[in-house]
């Protein structure tokens, strides 16, 4: 090893690269290269929680400072999963406190997180930052309050959109008058109130808080209090957004805003009442991302609101906007990068505004930066996908749902196929995808022919044979993330491309036609994927071998396949191909 | 709706042909994998002569999602694929605006619920496993009961609830009534109350077999030439309602 550079050199050069990729690459190299990178990471990315197991990642990285990872399938959030299924948080942050005690972040999504491991998480890590909890559940106010009392150095607490049960409101109360690092503070998804005087004085003395997202019980009148003592907040999410119009109210207001020259960001925004809109006015110009997601009012009020925007990236808006205010969008934010358009009746019997495939043709037509787009509308057709595809080959994810989920082009009435097919054609730099309409296999065949560097599909109510499963796990060469319902998919795509699941992430099919024979047959032949078949009519072996799964969850691991919190509704094969539930 | 008729040129010779095995050898960059070597053979339509039904709920859904009709989209789990946290606040926001005379301290209770506001619990007698319902989903009890109709009985022969007929569950002609646990922990009988109360003060709903619910007492609005809105085959005798607010206390016979 004589031409080798001392460790301290390599861990130098290895801190300069942050991506796990780069560093997985590195460690590939040689086994010093491999050591010397283990004992230097200091943050991980768990994309599964059961791809491998806490003691494994202990073992070869001993000296992390920030943990990323996530629990349940994606479809989880649409109720797809039941209750119960697993995502526990407790195992690895009960080894990880005892083997970091330096931790200092922890990032969960769609995991299971009890007021138990908050507080062990509080009182562990002595040096604990950063908490973002995201679509979790399982924890109360009171594990928030062990947080909020322990963690002395605490930057950031994130709360976004969990699940959280709301014993009381003082729990921010548990902030000692010493603390004041926060940076931080995202308590959006609280429905009850917190002490409003708490609050303001939490906010007056944490001199470099950034990001304030409130919850919807704070009323506009103390919105202004609140924003006057913190001038340097780069992210606002107000709270409610109404009050009895009255010309004081409406000056504090205005006067605040104005004094923040940094801000960037707003969201929150409920109950809005337009009045108080203009109120924002001047800080408009510096917003580079605006969530009026939750905002029922009518277009006008939103466009006169959106086209001060002018250096506007992200926009996330319910259908009220209709297509006039979407071509608004598209004459007034060229920098438009990120467009969702969220239904404010999905149940409606009829369509409650006019929001059509044209807002969204207007826009990929406008907006030259546009790469992510989340629509649901009502009816498309294939010459708008065509003509959206034209416009905008730079589309990076494009997710699509039309509240039919078998609506055709409404206007030759045949398969979206095309329309699809030139998205993936034109767009050569997709990631992700989800799509709606009648849709044949014929819209997998042009999939698997060109979406290249997909790696995220997701698809309900479509295809016709196992050929359109099988274009799409035998063609998409970067595919990741596959999460399929209610598609005529059974044994015979997924055996016979049984070695691609390994390179995957995980696959999810529900309602299909996945036989148990198969998903055994999956199983005994491909020992580093846990096929897990979610059932809740009781032991698979109790009906024909050929009988169709409700639900199969199939993911690569390197963890024992026999996970230990299986639900009595989750069977995985054992080694002896035996069933196996706990 | 009908799918146009679609040229299937496209499965042509030079296609894949799919055999029913198991090809480990296929994805792209793999490492060359023995070929399954002793496995097993997977069984096909021969096997079972006598053919197989075993009903996925996948028809179902796709029927109902094939109609344009939304009452019938409300039936398909997940389905807008909305978030629950987007969809709670959604209609908490609409409930808010619609209902009038509601003061400020019931809209908050419903917020404080958090996310989940819409889901509740329904077990039914005799299953052990229960399923979650979205009540939001609903505005009045008939679509509430059809779709648990649908739920727990529904004719595909490997369902739960094994019955095949079509059962009612609010007019008291079946052997089992819908009940539901309000916030006081009583156990009471659906459809008594106006449907934005019943939202309010549920916690889990259970569908219990008629002749344990003889213990159980229904508000029945002495009506003589109307069929009460409660159970009628029940036999309660008359307990009239005070008009207006919710006067004394239900009984327990």
């Amino acid at each position: 090893m004589a031409y080798s550079f001392p460790e301290e050199v390599l861990e130098h050069v290895f801190s300069f690269l942050s991506s796990d990729r780069d560093r997985n690459a590195v460690s590939l190299v040689c086994k010093s290269w491999y050591d010397i990178e283990r004992w230097c990471r200091r943050r991980i990315f768990v994309g599964n929680c059961y791809a491998v197991s806490p003691e494994m990642v202990i073992r070869r990285f001993p000296e992390l400072r920030a943990v990323e990872m996530k629990g349940k399938p994606h479809f989880a959030d649409f109720n797809l999963v039941p209750e119960g299924w697993g995502a526990y948080a407790y195992p690895w942050i009960a080894a990880m406190a005892e083997a970091y005690p330096f931790l200092e972040e922890i990032k969960l999504k769609r995991m299971v997180v009890t007021d138990d491991t908050l507080e062990l998480i509080s009182k562990s890590c002595k040096n604990f930052k950063l908490l973002v909890l995201t679509s979790c559940e399982g924890f109360t106010t009171d594990g928030l309050a062990s947080i909020a009392a322990n963690c002395r150095h605490l930057r950031e607490l994130d709360l976004r959109e969990s699940e959280v049960e709301e014993l009381s409101g003082h729990w921010l109360s548990h902030f000692p008058d010493s603390c004041t690092s926060l940076v931080s503070l995202n308590i959006s998804c609280l429905g009850s109130e917190v002490s409003f005087s708490i609050l303001e004085r939490l906010v007056a003395r944490s001199p470099n808080l950034r990001t304030l997202r409130l919850n919807r019980a704070v009323p506009l009148e103390r919105l202004a209090n609140l924003i006057r003592r913190a001038p340097q907040l780069v992210e606002l999410g107000t709270g409610a957004y109404s009050a009895e119009i009255r010309s004081d109210t409406f000056s504090n207001l205005a006067d605040a805003f104005s004094a923040c020259k940094q801000l960037k960001a707003l969201s929150g925004f409920w109950d809005v009442v337009p009045s108080y809109l203009p109120a924002m006015y001047s800080v408009c110009s510096g917003i580079t991302s605006l969530n009026l997601s939750y905002a029922a009012i009518p277009s006008t009020d939103l466009v006169k609101l959106i086209s001060q925007c002018q250096n506007l990236q992200r926009l996330w808006v319910m259908d009220y906007i209709e297509d006039s205010g979407l071509d608004v969008l598209a004459a007034s934010c060229k920098d438009l990068q990120e467009l969702r358009v969220f239904p404010s009746d999905p149940f409606g019997a009829e369509p409650n505004v006019s929001l059509t495939e044209q807002g969204l043709v207007s826009v990929s037509e406008g907006c030259p930066k546009l790469e992510s787009v989340l629509y649901f509308c009502r009816q498309m057709s294939n010459a708008a996908l065509i003509a959206i595809a034209k416009n905008r080959p730079n589309f990076i994810r494009f997710r699509l749902c039309i509240i039919d989920p078998q609506a055709p082009d409404y206007l030759t009435l045949e398969p979206l196929d095309a329309g699809f097919g030139a998205i993936v054609e034109k767009c050569k730099e997709l990631r992700r995808l989800s799509m709606t309409g009648l849709l044949t296999d014929r819209v997998f065949k042009y999939i698997g022919s060109h979406a290249k560097k997909l790696e995220m599909l997701s698809i309900a109510f479509a295809g016709d044979s196992d050929l359109g499963l099988h274009h799409v796990l035998s063609g998409c060469d970067s595919l990741r993330k596959l999460e399929i319902r209610d598609c005529p998919f059974g044994d015979k795509a997924l055996l016979a491309n049984a070695a691609k699941l390994e390179t995957m992430r995980s696959l999810w099919m529900s309602s299909c036609s996945v036989s148990f024979g198969a998903c055994k047959l999956l199983a005994q032949k491909m020992p580093r994927l846990n096929v897990e078949v979610i059932d809740e009519r009781g032991p698979p072996d109790s009906r024909p071998e050929s009988c169709s799964v409700e639900r199969v969850y199939v993911y690569r691991t390197v963890a024992s396949r026999q996970r230990l919190d299986m639900p009595d509704f989750v069977w995985t094969l054992d080694e002896d191909s035996s069933l196996r539930y706990s | 709706m009908e799918n146009s008729t679609v040229e299937k040129e496209y499965i042509g010779d030079e296609e894949l042909e799919l055999g029913l095995g198991l090809s480990l050898g296929n994805a792209s960059g793999e490492k060359g994998a023995a070929a399954y070597g002793n496995g097993g053979r997977i069984l096909t339509a021969k096997d079972f002569p006598n053919g197989f039904a075993c009903g996925t709920k996948r028809e179902r859904a796709q029927k109902s999602a094939s109609s344009s009709d939304p009452a019938a989209l409300r039936q398909v789990v997940g389905w807008p694929p909305i978030r629950s946290y987007r969809m709670n606040s959604l209609l908490s926001q609409a409930k808010a605006s619609n209902v009038a005379g509601e003061d400020d301290e019931s809209s908050k209770k419903k917020m404080n619920h958090g996310g989940h506001l819409g889901f509740v619990k329904v077990n039914m007698d005799g299953l052990p496993i229960g399923r979650k319902l979205d009540l939001n989903a609903h505005k009045t009890y008939q679509t509430l009961a059809k779709a648990l109709e649908e739920m727990f009985f529904s004719p595909s022969p490997h369902s739960r609830g094994g019955k095949e007929q079509t059962v009612k569950l609010l007019d008291g002609s079946s052997e089992f009534v819908l009940t539901y646990e309000d916030k006081e922990g009583d156990w009471m009988l659906v459809g008594d109350v106006p449907w934005g109360m019943f939202l309010n003060t549920v916690k889990r709903l259970r569908i219990m077999r008629t002749s344990e619910a003889n213990g159980l007492v229904g508000w029945v609005k002495q009506v003589p030439l109307r069929h009460p809105v409660g159970f009628p085959s029940l036999n309660l005798g008359h307990l009239i309602r005070a008009d207006g607010v919710e006067h004394g206390s239900h009984v327990r016979v």
